[in-house]
């Protein structure tokens, strides 16, 4: 036969909670419980509150730039919760717009806050949690899952290394390395793509010339899927059987999350100039708060006293946490020589001792020449 | 004549040259409708056109390897890089290629082509949006490298890269894009890659620096004693730099301070140190003094104006090497 087909592939798309909050029953099994919707649903609200509040920091000049996570928060919120569930066990390699993810799983809400304030203490991992600081260099993370995932696989220990990261990334040589990477050497990790559709003022139709980003998996033997990814129970379903499938099968998965950036790209951007206002008017529609809540509303297990409540209690936590981040004492000047090594050189410590970064000005003005101009 | 901040310089050089020069492109990350992330291509991409403002894939490496291809096709490829924090993934187009076209084909094959990247800290940015590794480049063979201080040299020295025939880094301090505006002239004129200018004369002491820097020399020198007469030299080119205008400063005052961002170890200071010591050595009254970033990572903005040299640190410095 001199003409056969040597490779065929089709990427299936999820969707089980479509934006009328109308859910598809048998996708849905063994997914999300009533009380695990409920929880994500008010989770997603704190963060809504959170990001709201961000924004009016840096506006108000009382933090940094600051990228809101507004719109995106159901993939988050579901892979978040299938690690809070295996105890926060797996590795997270964050980028900057998954904060509830981390959130579930033991990263203080003043750290992105402080991070953001431009205080890296904000990026103080406390023990014990899984998580790495955000990464700010595009792309270069997903790398770091992959030899996290690695190292678990080499200890024997049952945990994933998942990188979170946008479409925009997909187009970082070192995505791809850590995809292949990952495929090649069998490895346990997931790579969860949040395609929102923009990379600052760049669409993703100009990013790639790909159907979709989730067949970039294909050629690298990851199992590929897409997701409606302001669905909390698509995205839960398709990330639980993603840890798994690394777990038991050390197989990588690819996960393409379709969702929208509501937002400006961050603080220091102004959409208004590359995109137009009726496709983020469609796309509001599609919101997951709206929808979880239409959901939970049809089967009774909300209205508007439990939504004044969560509105009432996300208020509570943002500011308490504002509070915190903002009460920190000024950091000091040696706190960027201290961490630099675990042993300072001396030239460092002189340095920090001194702030001085030449020999002069370090020794007494005894040595001043005589019949020198003098002026110290 | 207008008045012009250093985004407005290089944004009309960037047009003129573009207007003169139909192998002249721009290509990077949000550089067409949005105009840059600092608006400094702003207008252009409904100018010229998406042929040649060219909204790229997120990829650095991309921007850095299919610009040397561009060139090498007879382009004038410019290539924008974001931040200087972002070179990272460009590093081995830029120094294994880029910089070594011209040598290793015997010059059959050159690369000229424009780099822009924003540079520089002190605009409560995030991180890795605030580095100078202006040292890394002028340490590689091949490549120049260019870091200009005002919208006159701005859009002089952008025009002489755009039209050189090697590669050049063109360091845009972001710190100044808009603190200040300059009269710059409408039509095109060029300033030399690789002469320094004398900022201010004087006669006991010489200060050497570059970019934003200069701004924050200037100011450090404005409370100085009257009778202090300081010299003020801003490099303007990093590499070639020009060696001449510094050392017969120093001949004549015998005592330098050089000033810059950059960590201070393996700083370019520690090669104008090296090279005064080299030919003023006699005339030497006191020890090249370094008032420089220290040699440790960037901190995030709440500390960083602790880490950049101030007028207060820089008068220091130079009170000091007077006294000595
Ligand atoms: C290596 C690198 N290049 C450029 C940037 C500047 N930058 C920050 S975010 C961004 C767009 C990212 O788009 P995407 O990956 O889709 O993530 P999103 O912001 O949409 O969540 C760019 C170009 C960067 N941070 N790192
Ligand atoms: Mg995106």
């Amino acid at each position: 036969m001199p003409k056969r087909t040597a490779y065929t592939a089709k990427i299936e798309h999820y969707q089980i909670l479509d934006e009328n909050g109308e859910l598809d029953t048998r996708l849905a099994k063994n997914t999300l419980t009533d009380e695990d919707v409920v929880f994500l649903y008010e989770q997603m609200s704190i963060s809504r509150h959170y990001d709201e509040i961000a924004f009016k920091l840096q506006r108000s000049g009382r933090m940094g730039t600051y990228p809101q996570n507004k719109g995106q928060e159901a993939g988050p919120a579901a892979a978040g919760l299938v690690m809070k569930q295996r105890g926060s066990v797996d590795w997270i390699a964050p980028c900057y717009r998954e904060n509830l993810a981390l959130f579930l799983n033991g990263l203080p809400m003043e750290s992105i806050l402080l991070h953001w304030m431009g205080d890296e203490r904000g990026n103080k991992i406390p023990d014990g949690v899984n998580i790495l600081p955000m990464a700010i260099p595009i792309g270069t993370h997903p790398l770091h899952a992959v030899g996290l995932g690695w190292s678990a696989k080499y200890k024997e220990e049952d945990r994933v290394g998942v990188a979170f990261f946008g479409d925009g990334a997909t187009s970082e040589g070192d995505v791809h390395e850590a995809m292949n990477f990952a495929g090649a050497l069998k490895l346990p990790c997931v790579f969860f793509c949040q395609n929102n559709k923009w990379a600052i003022s760049v669409p993703s139709s100009t990013q790639t010339a790909s159907e979709t980003f989730a067949q970039k998996g294909l050629a690298y033997g990851h199992h590929c899927v897409q997701v409606d990814g302001n669905d909390i129970f698509a995205c839960y379903k398709i990330f639980k059987e993603a840890i798994d499938r690394a777990r038991m099968e050390h197989k990588p998965t690819f996960i393409e999350a379709l969702t929208y950036r509501l937002g400006d790209h961050t603080t220091a951007d102004d959409a208004r100039r590359y995109r137009d206002q009726a496709e983020v008017d469609e796309w509001a529609k599609k919101d997951p708060l709206i929808r979880t809540r239409k959901y939970l509303e049809n089967k009774g297990l909300w209205d508007d006293d439990r939504q004044a409540q969560i509105e009432a209690k996300a208020k509570e936590i943002v500011s308490r946490v504002v509070k915190n981040a903002e009460g920190i004492e000024k950091p000091k000047t040696s706190d960027f020589f201290d961490d630099m090594f675990a042993v300072l050189p001396d030239e460092l410590v002189r340095q920090r001792e001194t702030m001085r970064t030449s020999v002069l000005g370090q020794r007494p003005q005894t040595e001043t020449l005589a019949g020198q101009p003098q002026h110290a | 004549m207008a008045s012009l901040t250093l985004v407005q310089a290089i944004n009309l050089a960037l047009i003129q040259e573009m207007e003169a020069d139909d192998r002249v492109l721009i290509l990077g990350e949000d550089v067409g409708k949005n105009g840059g992330v600092f608006r400094v291509t702003e207008g252009l991409h409904e100018r010229f056109g998406a042929k040649r403002v060219v909204d790229t894939p997120l990829a650095e490496s991309g921007i850095m390897g299919s610009a040397i291809g561009l060139a090498m096709g007879g382009l004038r490829p410019i290539p924008e890089i974001q931040f200087e924090g972002f070179m990272g993934p460009a590093y081995d187009q830029l120094t294994n290629h880029a910089a070594r076209y011209r040598s290793r084909s015997r010059g059959s094959i050159t690369i000229p082509m424009t780099v822009r990247v924003p540079v520089g800290g002190g605009i409560h940015a995030p991180e890795l949006h605030s580095d100078s590794p202006e040292a890394i480049y002028a340490h590689t063979p091949g490549l120049k490298v260019v870091m200009p201080s005002s919208p006159y040299d701005a859009k002089g020295l952008l025009i002489s890269a755009i039209r050189d025939p090697d590669p050049v880094v063109f360091f845009e301090p972001k710190r100044i894009y808009r603190s200040f505006r300059e009269e710059v002239p409408e039509d095109e004129y060029t300033v030399p890659i690789g002469k320094a200018k004398i900022v201010e004369e004087g006669s006991d002491l010489t200060v050497v620096t570059w970019g934003a820097s200069t701004v924050q020399c200037i100011e450090a020198m404005d409370s100085l004693p009257e009778d202090l007469s300081v010299e003020l030299i801003d490099l303007r080119t990093i590499y070639p730099w020009d060696e001449e205008t510094v050392v017969e400063s120093v001949n004549k005052t015998g005592r330098c301070v050089i000033v810059h961002e950059a960590p201070k170890t393996a700083g370019f200071g520690a090669e104008v140190a090296t090279v005064i010591q080299e030919r003023c050595f006699l005339k030497l009254q006191a020890p090249v003094q370094r008032v420089a970033g220290f040699d440790t990572v960037m901190p995030y903005y709440k500390l960083e104006l602790e880490y950049l040299p101030d007028a207060a640190r820089i008068g220091k410095g130079i009170l000091e090497c007077a006294a000595y």
